[in-house]
C-alpha cells in the first residue's frame, strides 16, 4: 500500500555539524516527488532518513500519520534503488527480484506470478537467468527497479539512480521509471542533482540548498516563477540585472539600471515604489527588437534547434558581466555575427523580480511551498 | 612496437630466455628427476611401482596420510570458524584497539612456524608451566599437548590469520549499499549475513582455506616437535629421507610424489570452484563500522581479545624465556642475558647467514618478479604463458619436498650444489617468489601501457622506459609483496632443514636443532631475534607504505 509521507521539523546532525536544521515537507500519496539540489545540500541525507539508514536527531517522519522514527529499516517496507544499483552479484536477475518476496514468505506460485509480471514491466524477462555481471548499466538499473517494486513497498526511494548511465540511456530510463511508477501508482521520492531530469520526471520538485528547502512546486512553476534567485539560477539559466521598481498612479514599471523601462502588471503587494530589485530574465525570454537593452555579441554556439549567444551588456549593472541569449532557429530572422550590436527586448510577462538580496520573489502569487 | 605473437629479438627476449632456462634447470628438471626417482628401484634403477606399493601396504606408512588429512582438514575448518567471524566483527562493528589487533594478527601469522609448537610445549608440555601449575595447585592432570590436539592447536592459531586477512580484504570490497538493499527489502541483521554477506565472501574464504590447507599439509616443524607419535607426511618424508640417504632416497621421493599429487589436485580443484563462483565486486562506499552497546559488545570484545591473545602467546613466551637465566640447557630462577651471549658466541654464523642469504634471495625475488610480471602481462606469447604456468609450481610443492627435490637433483657433477649457500638461496627464491610475483602482476595490471608509450614517444628506449617509468611505478605494489617474501624467507624452515650443512645453517634451522637438543634458552633467544626482525620489517613497511595492513 502506497502512503503519504510527512516530514515534520526534522533535524539531522553529524556530531556537531548540522546538515538539516529544521525541515518540514509533505509528500502526497502516489506522487513522484523529487529532491533536487547541488551536492552537499542534504537531499540524500533526507532520503536515507526516510529509508531508515540515517538516524533522526529531531522531529518526526510519518507514513500515513504513523511515526516511523524508531522503526528499523528492514521493517519499514520501503523499496530503494541505489546510485550503484546494489544488485547482489552472487544471485541471478530472477533471484535478485525474488529476494524480498522470499523474506515475506510469499507462496511459490504467487511469487512466480509476481516476478514474471514485474520482469515484463521493466522488460528484462530475457535476462532473468543471467548473473548481474553480464548486464549493461541500463539492464542493472531495471533489475534494481524491479527488485524494489515487486515487494509492493509503502514508498519507493531512488538515490540518483541515473547518474551512472550515459546521456542517451539516461533519457530512456527516465521515461521507463516514470512509466513504471505511474503504472503501479506508488509514492516515490527521487533524489537528483540534474535539474533537467527533475523537470522531466517529477510531479513536484523540492529545491534544496544547505539543508533548507528553497521551493516546492510543480516543474513548470519552479521554472517560470522561481521563489528566489537561487532557484532561478539553479534551475535553468537566468540573466540577472540590477534595477528599480516604479509604482506610480496605478502604472507599474521595472527600470533597468541603464534606464530601460518595462511595463509590468504582476507586481506583488509588498513591492514598493523606488525599491531596488533584481530583475531576472531567461535567455529564451529575450527577443531582438528596435528597442531594449543594448548588447554586443561576444561569442555564439550553434546548437541545432537554437543558437546560444554570449553577450556583453553595454551599460549599467548586471550580476554577471556576461548575459546569455538563446535564439530559436525555427523563428529567427537571421543569425548574428560576433561583434554585432543588437537590442534585446525582454518579454514582460516572463520577467521575474526579486528583492535586492535575492531572497524573495516580488511577483504576485508566487508561492514558496505549493 | 609490435605486439604480435612470436619472438622479436630484444632485451625482453633475452630476459624471457634466461627465465625459462632458470626455471627449467632449478624447478622443472629437479621436479622431474624427483618424479622419476619415485618410480625407480633403488637397487637396479629400473622402473617400478614398489615404492608406492610399500607405502600403501604398511599401516605404519599409509596411516600417515590419514593423519595428515585429518589434522589439515580440522585445522582449515577451525581456522575458518575463527578467522571469518573475527574479520566480520572487526569490520562491521567498532572494536577498541583495532590497529593493534591487526598488527598482532599479522605478527602471529608471520612468526617462525615452529615456535608455536615449541612455546606450547614450554607452557603445556610434560614439564610445562601450566601443566605444573594445575598439577600442584589443583592436583588436576591437564590434557596432553602432544599429538593430534597439539598440532591442531598450534596450526590453527598460526593459520587463522590468513582467513582473517583474506576475509577482511573481501569485506572491504562489499559495498554498504548491498547490505542496505537487503535491509530495505525487509531483511534482518542475522539473515543478511547468511543470505548476502556470506555468499559474497565465500569465494575469498575458499581461497584463504586453500592457503591454510596447503600450509597445514606442508608444515614440518610443528608436527615434528609436538606431534610425537602422530606422524604426518612431511615428517615421514623427512625421516625416511634422512635415514635412507645412504642407499635409497627413492621411497622418500615416492612419498613426495604422493604429496605433490594431493596438493596439485587441491590447487586445481579450488581454482575450478572459485572460477565458477567468482564475481567482481568494487565498493564506492565500504561498510562502516557500527557501535555496539551492552552485553553483546562485551562478549564480542572478549572473543576477539581472547583469540588474538592466544595466538600471540608463543611470541610472549619466547621473548620472556629468552631472558631467563640458564644453567647449561636448563632454566633456573632469575634473569640473565646468558642465552644471548651463548648464541652470539656459537651461532653467530647462523644469524649472519639468515640475513645474507635472505637479502640475496629477496633481491633476486624482486628483480625476477618484476621481469616475469612484465613478460606475462605486457608481452603475452606462448612462452610467457609457459612461464606463467611454471610460477604456479611453488604453490603445490611443500617445502620439505622442494628441499629433497633440489638435493636429489644437484648432488652430483656437473651441478654439484648440495651443501652450498647457493642451493639454500635457490630454495628461498623458489618458495617465496609467489608473494612478490602476485603483487607485481597486480599493480602492473593497474598501470596503463600508455605511460610507457608516452615515454617511448618522447624518445626513450623501451629498456630505459622499463627501468625509468614502469619499474618505478610498480614499486609500491612490488614492495607490498616483497615484505611478505622477506619475512617468510627469514622464517623458512622445511626446505632449509634438509639443505643445510654446518656452514650454511640459518637461524630457523638453528632454532629447530636447539629445540631438538632441548636447549630452550638459546632457541628462545634466536626466536626473539627472528621475531624482532619480523616486527621491525613490518614497522618499516607500514611506515614506508603508510598503510596498516598487509595484502596477501
Amino acid at each position: 500500500m502506497s502512503v503519504a509521507i510527512n516530514v515534520e521539523n526534522v533535524v539531522k546532525k553529524y556530531d556537531d555539524v548540522t546538515i538539516i536544521p529544521d525541515m518540514s515537507v509533505g509528500i502526497r500519496n502516489g506522487e513522484f516527488f523529487t529532491l533536487l539540489g547541488p551536492s552537499g545540500c542534504g537531499k540524500t541525507t533526507l532520503l536515507r532518513m526516510i529509508a531508515g539508514f540515517n538516524s533522526i536527531e529531531g522531529g518526526e517522519i510519518k507514513f500515513d500519520g504513523k511515526v516511523i522514527n524508531n522503526i528499523s529499516a528492514h521493517k519499514r517496507n520501503i523499496g530503494m534503488v541505489f546510485q550503484n544499483y546494489a544488485i547482489f552479484p552472487h544471485l541471478t536477475v530472477r533471484q535478485n527480484v525474488e529476494y524480498g518476496l522470499k523474506l515475506r514468505k510469499t507462496q511459490k506460485a504467487e511469487m512466480k506470478k509476481k516476478v514474471d509480471e514485474i520482469l515484463q514491466v521493466v522488460k528484462i524477462t530475457d535476462y532473468q537467468d543471467r548473473l548481474p555481471e553480464r548486464l549493461s548499466g541500463g539492464q542493472q538499473q531495471r533489475v534494481a527497479l524491479a527488485r524494489a517494486i515487486v515487494i509492493h513497498p509503502n514508498v519507493l526511494l531512488m538515490d540518483e539512480p541515473l547518474s551512472n548511465l550515459d546521456a542517451k540511456l539516461r533519457v530512456e530510463m527516465r521515461s521507463a521509471i516514470r512509466d513504471v511508477q505511474k503504472q503501479v501508482g506508488i509514492t516515490t521520492v527521487y533524489v537528483t542533482h540534474d535539474q533537467e531530469e527533475a523537470l522531466a520526471i517529477s510531479d513536484r520538485i523540492a529545491v534544496m540548498k544547505e539543508g533548507i528547502i528553497q521551493q516546492i512546486g510543480a516543474p513548470e512553476s519552479i521554472y517560470t516563477r522561481p521563489y528566489n534567485i537561487f532557484v532561478s539560477t539553479f534551475i535553468g539559466h537566468s540573466n540577472s540585472f540590477y534595477g528599480v521598481a516604479e509604482r506610480k498612479s496605478g502604472k507599474d514599471y521595472v527600470i533597468f539600471d541603464n534606464g530601460y523601462r518595462v511595463a509590468m502588471n504582476n507586481f506583488a503587494e509588498e513591492c514598493k515604489d523606488g525599491q531596488r530589485v533584481i530583475i531576472s530574465v531567461r535567455p529564451e525570454e529575450f527577443c531582438l527588437s528596435d528597442e531594449g537593452l543594448e548588447a554586443v555579441v561576444k561569442n555564439r554556439t550553434f546548437l541545432g534547434k537554437y543558437v546560444n549567444y554570449d553577450m556583453s551588456f553595454m551599460a549599467g549593472n548586471t550580476l554577471e558581466t556576461e548575459i546569455e541569449f538563446s535564439q530559436d532557429v525555427g523563428q529567427a530572422q537571421k543569425i548574428m555575427q560576433p561583434q554585432e550590436r543588437v537590442k534585446l527586448k525582454p518579454n514582460a510577462q516572463k520577467i521575474n523580480i526579486f528583492t535586492e538580496d535575492g531572497e524573495r520573489s516580488l511577483i504576485k502569487d508566487v508561492k514558496r511551498y505549493e | 612496437m609490435s605486439r604480435k605473437k612470436g619472438i622479436k629479438f630484444d632485451f625482453w627476449t633475452v630476459v624471457t630466455i634466461v627465465i625459462v632456462l632458470v626455471f627449467a634447470v632449478f624447478l622443472v628438471y629437479p621436479l622431474f628427476s624427483l618424479f622419476f626417482s619415485g618410480f625407480k628401484d633403488p637397487a637396479t634403477g629400473e622402473f617400478t611401482l614398489a615404492n608406492f606399493a610399500k607405502f600403501f601396504s604398511k599401516k605404519y606408512y599409509y596411516r600417515t596420510l590419514g593423519h595428515s588429512f585429518l589434522v589439515t582438514t580440522c585445522t582449515t575448518v577451525l581456522a575458518v570458524l575463527i578467522g571469518a567471524p573475527l574479520a566480520y566483527l572487526t569490520t562491521a562493528f567498532k572494536v577498541k584497539g583495532k590497529g593493534l589487533i591487526d598488527v598482532l594478527v599479522i605478527i602471529s601469522m608471520l612468526s617462525p612456524p615452529f615456535i608455536g609448537a615449541y612455546s606450547w610445549i614450554v607452557l603445556g608440555g610434560r614439564s610445562g608451566v601450566i601443566t605444573k601449575f594445575f598439577a600442584s595447585v589443583f592436583g588436576i592432570e591437564t590434557p596432553s599437548i602432544y599429538g593430534f590436539g597439539g598440532i591442531l592447536l598450534v596450526l590453527t592459531l598460526k593459520l587463522y590469520p590468513y582467513i582473517y586477512l583474506y576475509t577482511t580484504g573481501a569485506l572491504k570490497k562489499v559495498d554498504a549499499s548491498l547490505s542496505e538493499a537487503a535491509e530495505s527489502l525487509g531483511c534482518n541483521a542475522v539473515r543478511k549475513v547468511g543470505t548476502i554477506v556470506l555468499p559474497l565472501i565465500t569465494p575469498t574464504i575458499l581461497a584463504g582455506s586453500l592457503i591454510v590447507f596447503m600450509n597445514a599439509l606442508a608444515d614440518f616443524g610443528t608436527p615434528m616437535l609436538i606431534g610425537e607419535g602422530y606422524t604426518v607426511m612431511p615428517v615421514l618424508i623427512y625421516n625416511e629421507f634422512i635415514s635412507e640417504m645412504g642407499g635409497q632416497a627413492n621411497f622418500a621421493a615416492a612419498l613426495a610424489v604422493i604429496m605433490v599429487f594431493i596438493t596439485a589436485v587441491m590447487f586445481l580443484g579450488q581454482k575450478y570452484v572459485v572460477n565458477k563462483k567468482s564475481f567482481t565486486m568494487s565498493s564506492l562506499r565500504p561498510i562502516q563500522a557500527k557501535k555496539v552497546k551492552g552485553v553483546p559488545n562485551v562478549l564480542m570484545h572478549i572473543f576477539i581479545y581472547f583469540v588474538v591473545f592466544l595466538a600471540i602467546i608463543p611470541q610472549i613466551t619466547v621473548i620472556y624465556t629468552s631472558f631467563k637465566a640458564t644453567n647449561g640447557a636448563i632454566f633456573v630462577d632469575g634473569y640473565s642475558l646468558d642465552s644471548y651471549r651463548s648464541i652470539f658466541r656459537s651461532l653467530g654464523t647462523a644469524i649472519r647467514n639468515t640475513y645474507v642469504f635472505g637479502l640475496i634471495a629477496i633481491a633476486i625475488v624482486i628483480v625476477v618478479s618484476m621481469f616475469i610480471a612484465y613478460i606475462t602481462i605486457r608481452r603475452k606469447s606462448w612462452v610467457s604463458n609457459l612461464i606463467d604456468s611454471m610460477t604456479m609450481f611453488p604453490y603445490i610443492i611443500p617445502g620439505s619436498v622442494l628441499g629433497i627435490t633440489l638435493l636429489l637433483a644437484f648432488n652430483k657433477k656437473p651441478l654439484l650444489l648440495s651443501g652450498t649457500a647457493f642451493i639454500i638461496i635457490i630454495a628461498f627464491v623458489v618458495r617465496r617468489l609467489p608473494y612478490t610475483l602476485r603483487s607485481s602482476a597486480a599493480i602492473l595490471y593497474q598501470l596503463s601501457p600508455s605511460m610507457e608509450e608516452a615515454a617511448i614517444s618522447l624518445g626513450d628506449s623501451p629498456l630505459k622506459t622499463f627501468f625509468k617509468v614502469t619499474a618505478v611505478m610498480m614499486m609500491p605494489g612490488v614492495m607490498s609483496g616483497a615484505i611478505l617474501s622477506w619475512i617468510t624467507i627469514i622464517n623458512e624452515l622445511s626446505a632449509s632443514v634438509i639443505l643445510y650443512t654446518g656452514g650454511t645453517r640459518t637461524m630457523s634451522v638453528s632454532i629447530y636443532t636447539e629445540v631438538i637438543r632441548a636447549s630452550y634458552g638459546t632457541a628462545a633467544a634466536l626466536s626473539s631475534i627472528l621475531t624482532l626482525t619480523t616486527v621491525v620489517s613490518l614497522l618499516i613497511f607500514f611506515k614506508v607504505s603508510g598503510k596498516k595492513e598487509v595484502s596477501l
